[in-house]
């Protein structure tokens, strides 16, 4: 397997107020292209921001973060930007739909950024939107969606731009147990039939079981590493 | 373009809000269309010197008055092709506050010098036949309901009858249609009255005019002929002020006030007052919808790329309402405009409000695209 993800001895250091505060304490990591990984770990541990310095949302204060083959840690704002457009898929805990836009046109956003034509860009939210179940539901508007519905048009927007890796902080956090099963599955689907790598952050032990592998982050540092059979 | 969708959606995100900041914009633009047009006409006409018409007034004060025998000397100047004299009559209809512009002439010449009143040669004969008669444009015809062979009393403050009343009736001969270029001139909605009847049954002022308008062969000799005209008077009782017809209007105008200082004050304050509704209503936008601007850069929008949305957004709010206010205020200005004898609003102006609307856009639309562009995404998408 190729090595998509690697962290060397990363270090991030908040600035509070006049303190510093140091979140990630010299974090180690490699992840397989073709992963499902599960970040466990309490509130405050430092999952959410491990995955922000993978996702390339932000820099780590010291260390190597290598995604893809690209040195991420040296790139600049613009760059990472374009970067994030090409490489990451991000799924939000809430969504964070645009509220005045169709599910069509939401996950139509990130195609914005490519050269594609509105024709193709149309073509390819079709087939997005079918393979998350929600075709029937593509001139709708985020208020008219359940939950359930709602993340699985954030997970179609995360992959129109068919990224290398699909990043997930708290998929399933705000939905009842039947939807977060349905999403978990998706995701799972995603992970088995299309080889999509997938790092998610999550509290729940049972959305933990749907990954292949879980790490457990505590005070900053990987303290756990188990190797778990995909569900 | 293909931007556009998301630019127009976060616009009417809260449709309330865009509706109540564009009505503002519009009535802002609205005041300055027609402020300003109001501004420039004056102002054009003051520096207009290609006129094809002269006004001769007394020297001392605008309404005061001059012998009618001027009218004869002025004739004599090189360049002069028709003489009209023309005296105030002012009156009222009715009530004082249906206050009726009265003037008094002789129909002959005031056909003569002015052809755009399409004065036809019936109604001049019928002028002529009928001491009492009185000239009226369609206009003031259909204001009041007025047809031909109505008596129309007019009241009047200023002149008194010989027989001490100062009620004057006059018999309605001929209603004229302007030709349309000439259809926003005062004098289309003026009532005209025969020269000889009114001066001969007024106790006071006989034999004197208030006005010459002087009809010239070469509208570049203007300000040559006006000064031959003042040349002829000059050192008499009786000395002239000859100007340029749009230049004398624009002056009168600016007797009652300095229309270029409230002008421009009124419009600066409204704008400087727009400027913070504009820009407090593009902040509130832009913080409520810090989380979607962090998506956007979490998809990979970059900082300039979202700054460029803000900015559009607030040059499409800004530009949309300032044209719609323009274009009210041209409507308008066909009515507001022909008092001071213009037609439409200076192309100049719809310029100048396009580039304030522009730069009202710019100004309020870059603090929060700034804002915008530095939004760090962590904190954003944590709402720190």
């Amino acid at each position: 397997m190729n090595t998509l993800v690697s962290l060397q001895n990363v270090v991030k250091r908040y600035q509070r107020g006049k303190q510093s505060v140091e979140v990630l304490h010299g974090v180690n990591l490699t992840i397989e292209q073709g992963e499902f990984l599960a970040l466990m770990g309490p509130s405050g541990s430092g999952k959410t921001t491990l995955l922000n310095l993978i996702a390339g949302l932000d820099q780590p204060t010291e260390g190597e973060v290598t995604v893809a083959g690209e040195r991420i840690d040296r790139l600049s704002g613009g760059k990472l930007a374009k970067w994030r457009a090409r490489h990451i898929g991000f799924v939000f805990q809430f969504y964070n739909l645009l509220p005045v836009l169709t599910a069509a046109r939401n996950v139509e956003v990130p195609l914005l950024l490519t050269n594609l034509t509105s024709a193709k860009r149309k073509q390819n939210v079709r087939a997005v939107l079918e393979l998350v179940g929600l075709a029937d539901r593509a001139t709708h508007k985020p208020s008219e969606l359940s939950g359930g519905q709602q993340q699985r048009v954030s997970i179609a927007r995360a992959l129109v731009a068919d990224p290398t890796l699909l990043v997930c902080d708290e998929p399933t956090g705000d939905l009842d147990r039947e939807n977060a099963e349905e999403i978990l599955k998706l995701l799972q689907m995603l992970n088995r039939d299309q080889g999509k790598t997938i790092i998610m952050v999550t509290h729940d032990p049972l959305a933990a079981d749907h990954a292949s592998r879980t790490l457990h982050v505590d005070k900053g540092r990987l303290i756990d590493a188990a190797v778990r059979s995909a569900a | 373009m293909k931007y556009f969708l998301l630019i127009w959606a976060g616009l009417w995100r809260k449709k309330t809000r865009t509706i109540l900041t564009m009505l503002s914009i519009i009535v802002a633009f609205l005041l300055f269309g027609l402020l300003q047009g109001i501004n420039q006409s004056i102002n054009a006409g003051l520096g207009d010197s290609s006129n094809k018409r002269l006004w001769t007034t007394a020297r001392v004060a605008t309404y005061g008055s001059m012998p009618i025998s001027l009218m004869d000397q002025i004739l004599t100047v090189r360049g002069v092709r028709n003489v009209a004299h023309l005296s105030y009559f002012g009156g009222y209809f009715q009530d004082a506050k249906n206050d009726i512009p009265a003037y008094a002439i002789n129909v002959e010449s005031l056909a003569a010098v002015y052809p755009e009143l399409n004065i036809t040669a019936a109604q001049i004969n019928a002028m002529k036949t009928t001491r009492t008669g009185a000239l009226i444009g369609r206009p003031l015809a259909q204001k009041y309901g007025w047809k031909v062979g109505d008596k129309i009393p007019l009241g009047t403050t200023i002149w008194t009858k010989k027989d001490g009343t100062n009620t004057w009736a006059f018999d309605i001969i001929g209603i004229f249609d302007p030709k349309p270029e000439f259809a926003n001139s005062p004098f289309v909605t003026t009532f005209w009255i025969n020269y000889d009847y009114w001066d001969e049954t007024r106790q006071s002022e006989n034999h004197r005019v208030h006005q010459f308008s002087i009809q010239i062969d070469d509208p570049k000799q203007a300000t040559a002929i006006s000064s031959a005209i003042d040349k002829l008077f000059e050192n008499s009782p009786d000395e002239t002020r000859t100007q340029p017809e749009n230049a004398a209007i624009a002056a009168q105008l600016k007797e009652f006030a300095d229309i270029d200082f409230i002008a421009n004050s009124i419009v600066g304050a409204v704008m400087f007052a727009l400027l913070f509704v504009t820009a407090s209503t593009m902040m509130q936008s832009v913080r409520e919808r810090i989380p979607e601007l962090a998506v956007l850069k979490t998809l990979g929008f970059s900082g300039g790329a979202v700054s460029a949305l803000v900015l559009t957004e607030s040059a499409i709010l800004c530009l949309i309402a300032a044209i719609v206010g323009l274009l009210l205020a041209s409507v308008s200005f066909r009515t507001v405009g022909s008092v001071f004898g213009a037609g439409a609003i200076p192309p100049v102006v719809v310029v100048e409000g396009l580039i304030v609307a522009v730069l009202l856009a710019v100004i309020s639309g870059l603090p929060p695209a700034l804002r915008a562009q530095r939004l760090n995404i962590v904190d954003a998408l944590a709402e720190r």
